[in-house]
């Protein structure tokens, strides 16, 4: 098989594993501060456990996250030599920034959160965990800023020619400011944080439904439906931005998103949707205008279409392109609702009485997760063929000591490695799930306090 | 070019990252050698604390790695590329063990069943060896030149092209260092039998590194003469070399009397000594190239651009201070012997 298919394979797959984990890391990490701080000024022994219960969760997602993160960091120059050379002088500067500023506060003070508890008081524990839940904030920062020059370049020249054209930094700032970079740093933070908060609300949702653990889910849910419902609206607003950045810097990936092949105005926008790619045209459920008035707030502004650039300039994947999108925004729009929903009941005191809500929190954890990763598809594969954007062609960027053997070699491991590792994650995250925050068995022989024997008893 | 402090930026920089390497040497170089031995304590309680000894590091550790390939990507990016591109397969089975590792320390106290567990010792102890192993045939690679050609690119084929009598020996000399090295760090974290035990393994290792270390040396001198060339030019160099032997000597001294700290402090500057030894030998070349030497890869050909290593050196001097903080409070917070609580793995 072609080198290039290869290596894109293997990128899409290492990276899309990779990123199941970070997301949740940080998610977790800001409930854990939450938690915690919670523990400290109301001194209830619930938030304590609750804390507990979550680092262990957390230490999982966190060990395969930084594994899978490591393999990432090496494949730009196994994989990527030439790409590597030619941003190397501005994505290593970035990469090098998030090691130092990042990881290594992460890293640090991961070993007292995870193993410090009845070491350092309670409030240097909280403040370690900070630590790592900054440190997780920043290592998104740097990563993302990464991402979006590569999208948006700027603050660089092109020296060199051919296959020694490489670009360089002549403003640090412009580079790290580049136009997507903050719009797209708040939609993935948001989106990290909405999986971490859904993951709580799903885990707490099911002891509530099977009676278990009641009391103290209680509280757990209701500070991850804060959580999650202001994170979720915010997340609209953030994408509408995106969107917008993305109409005005990368016309071509706007116009695969909604699929919009001949420039027009007023421009449709589709709720869900097909696209024939053959006769450039999307059958589907639209908005009339939609797209202009997004874009522009009027509902004929003119969008340019596909066929204004150039075949070899456009995506080739657009109905996959168009799909991931469309599915991005459908979860978006249904995490708002579902959100607001379970919101509107708890303000009416009737939540913990509604298990067929409660049961569809059980399996929203999926929700984010789905979203992340097809947000990330369309994104990236809007930006194709350009791995830098109007700059380096996808199809020169790989490299070019490595052989097909060996990219297959390497897939192969990766594949089943990762298959491993995600059974394994799974079954434990299943296990520390049933096991519960506490021994309900030891919880009996003792001396109850009252809280302690209503969650028991579940009433 | 423009220099600060009457050096020139790329020689900073290179400077930098043998920093780094040398500081990820020491750490990982202690928690992967714990790792080789596990397979020699039989006890389950012996391996829980023996995992409990890097359990609250090793991710740290882990870190200095990052933060390296972060900076040679950053530093040396043609560097970076072909390195990486060319050495192929010893680096995805590198990244193979790292996963391997790390996985196994987080999953193994997740269960209480036999098997489970023996599984995930002998995958932690497996992968800990091959790391310190494939680390030491990397170097080799380096030490010896690869098959880099016009462009940059390199010209090599075949699988197993990585691995040659000499990446073999420096390999096991690593994977002896280390152990020596693990050994030591562990005798600091235990008591009682484990202690005891450890005492006599360490023996081992002395053993083991010494004669690994001699053949190499001698193999470095017979057959790969342009290793020493710097040595014979600027023959006060020799220093170097002579106090790495003198540093070497005074391990198994310092272990005979128990003076383990000191012995760790030895067997630490030991490695760093020794890797100053290769960049004495490199540099200003990073990278010889087997096929002409004009096309070396060397600092002032794969560097980025001057004003990414002022910005990159601005970085690691805000940085390094504060890596430095929470490594201190971190190492402070579990120092001593090992203690196990809930908590523990
Ligand atoms: C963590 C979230 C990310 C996801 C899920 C993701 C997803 C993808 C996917 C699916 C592809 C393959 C596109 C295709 O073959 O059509 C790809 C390619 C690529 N991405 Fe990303 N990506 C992520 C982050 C990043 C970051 C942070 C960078 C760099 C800073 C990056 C750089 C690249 C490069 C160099 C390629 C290969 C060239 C290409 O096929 O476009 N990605 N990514
Ligand atoms: C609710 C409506 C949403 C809209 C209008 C929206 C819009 C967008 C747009 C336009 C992009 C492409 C940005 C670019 O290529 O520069 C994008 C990417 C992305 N979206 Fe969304 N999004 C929405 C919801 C969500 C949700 C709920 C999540 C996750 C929980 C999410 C996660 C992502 C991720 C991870 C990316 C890739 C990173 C990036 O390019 O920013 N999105 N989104």
């Amino acid at each position: 098989m072609e080198i290039e298919i290869l290596a894109r394979i293997q990128f899409a797959f290492t990276i899309a594993f990779h990123y199941i984990y970070p997301p949740l890391s940080i998610g977790i990490g800001l409930l854990l501060v939450i938690f915690e701080s919670l523990y400290i000024k109301t001194k209830n022994k619930d938030y304590h456990t609750l804390a507990k219960f979550w680092t262990k969760i957390f230490a999982v997602t966190f060990a395969i996250g930084v594994t899978t993160g490591i393999v990432m960091e090496f494949e730009f120059g196994t994989n990527w030599a030439v790409y590597s050379r030619y941003v190397g002088d501005i994505f290593g500067s970035a990469l090098a920034a998030e090691g130092i500023f990042a990881f290594a506060l992460e890293s640090g003070f991961l070993g007292v959160l995870l193993f410090g508890w009845n070491r350092v008081k309670p409030w240097v524990h909280l403040v370690a965990t900070s630590g790592v839940f900054l440190g997780s904030m920043f290592s998104a920062v740097w990563i993302v800023v990464a991402n979006s020059w590569q999208q948006t370049p700027a603050g660089y020249h092109i020296v060199g020619e051919g296959f020694n054209a490489r670009a360089e930094i002549t403003d640090f700032w412009a580079m790290v400011f580049n136009p997507s970079s903050m719009d797209r740093l708040m939609h993935v933070w948001l989106g990290a944080l909405l999986s971490g908060a859904f993951l709580v609300l799903s885990v707490h949702a099911y002891y509530l439904v099977k009676g278990r653990y009641v009391e103290i889910s209680k509280k757990a849910f209701k500070i991850a439906l804060i959580v999650a419902t202001v994170f979720s609206l915010s997340q609209l607003a953030s994408g509408h931005s995106s969107a917008n950045g993305v109409a005005v810097n990368q016309p071509a990936k706007l116009a695969a998103l909604e699929g919009h092949y001949e420039a027009s105005s007023p421009a449709d926008m589709y709720l869900i949707g097909w696209v024939d790619q053959k006769n450039e045209e999307v059958y589907g459920l639209k908005i009339p205008g939609g797209l202009s008035f997004l874009v522009d707030y009027r509902f004929d502004a003119p969008i340019t279409g596909l066929n204004a650039f150039p075949k070899d300039e456009q995506p080739s994947q657009v109905n996959a392109i168009f799909q991931f999108y469309h599915i991005m925004i459908i979860i978006g729009m249904g995490m708002i609702g579902l959100t607001m929903l379970a919101a509107f009941f708890l303000w009416k005191g009737k939540l913990f009485d509604k298990k067929w809500l409660l049961w569809i929190f059980v399996f929203s954890v999926f929700l984010p997760q789905i979203a992340n990763q097809t947000g990330w598809f369309a994104a990236e594969m809007g930006r194709q063929p350009w791995v830098v954007y109007g700059l380096l062609r996808t199809s020169e960027a790989f490299s070019q000591a490595v052989t097909d053997q060996q990219l297959i070699f390497s897939l192969i491991l990766f594949f089943f490695i990762y298959s491993l590792l995600l059974v394994l994650f799974i079954y434990l995250l299943n296990k520390k799930i049933k096991k519960g925050p506490y021994d309900e068995e030891e919880a009996k022989d003792r001396p109850l306090t009252k809280e302690i024997s209503t969650a028991i008893t579940g009433n | 070019m423009e220099t600060f402090l009457g050096i020139d930026y790329p020689t900073w920089w290179f400077l930098v990252i043998g920093g780094l390497f040398t500081g990820y040497a020491i750490l990982d170089g202690f928690d992967f050698g714990a790792g080789a031995w596990h397979l020699f304590f039989k006890k389950e309680t012996s391996r829980r604390i023996a995992i409990n000894a890097v359990g609250p590091v090793w991710d740290g550790n882990e870190v200095w790695l990052v933060i390296g390939g972060g900076s040679l990507f950053a530093g040396f990016p043609i560097m970076y590329a072909t390195f990486f591109s060319a050495l192929y397969i010893p680096f995805m089975l590198f990244l193979v063990f790292i996963i391997f590792r790390a996985i196994a320390i987080e999953f193994r106290s997740k269960e209480e069943g036999k098997l489970w567990r023996k599984t995930w010792d002998i995958c932690y102890s497996i992968s800990s060896i091959m790391l310190a192993f494939m680390l030491g045939v990397i170097l080799g690679n380096i030490l010896q030149g690869i098959a880099v050609g016009k462009d940059y690119l390199y010209e090599g084929a075949g699988f197993f092209e990585f691995l040659t009598p000499y990446s073999l020996l420096t390999g096991f000399t690593t994977l002896a260092l280390f152990m020596m090295h693990g050994a030591i760090y562990l005798l600091l974290k235990t008591e009682g039998k484990l202690f005891k035990k450890l005492t006599y393994l360490l023996k081992r290792g002395i053993i083991f590194f010494i004669i690994s270390f001699t053949l190499m040396s001698v193999y470095t001198l017979l057959k790969i003469p342009h290793l020493s060339d710097d040595f014979m030019s600027h023959p006060i160099l020799f220093i170097v070399p002579l106090l790495a032997f003198l540093s070497i000597a005074n391990i198994p001294r310092l272990a005979s009397k128990k003076k383990y700290q000191m012995a760790f402090l030895f067997s630490s500057i030991t490695i760093s000594l020794l890797l100053v030894l290769v960049a004495i030998e490199m540099y200003p070349n990073m990278l010889l190239s087997t096929v002409d030497p004009k096309y070396n890869i060397d600092i002032y050909n794969a560097a980025s651009s001057t004003k990414t290593m002022k910005i990159l050196l601005t970085i690691v001097a805000i940085g390094a201070p504060l890596v430095l903080g929470y490594t201190i409070f971190v190492y402070r917070t579990f120092r001593g012997k090992v203690q196990m609580d809930e908590n523990s793995y």
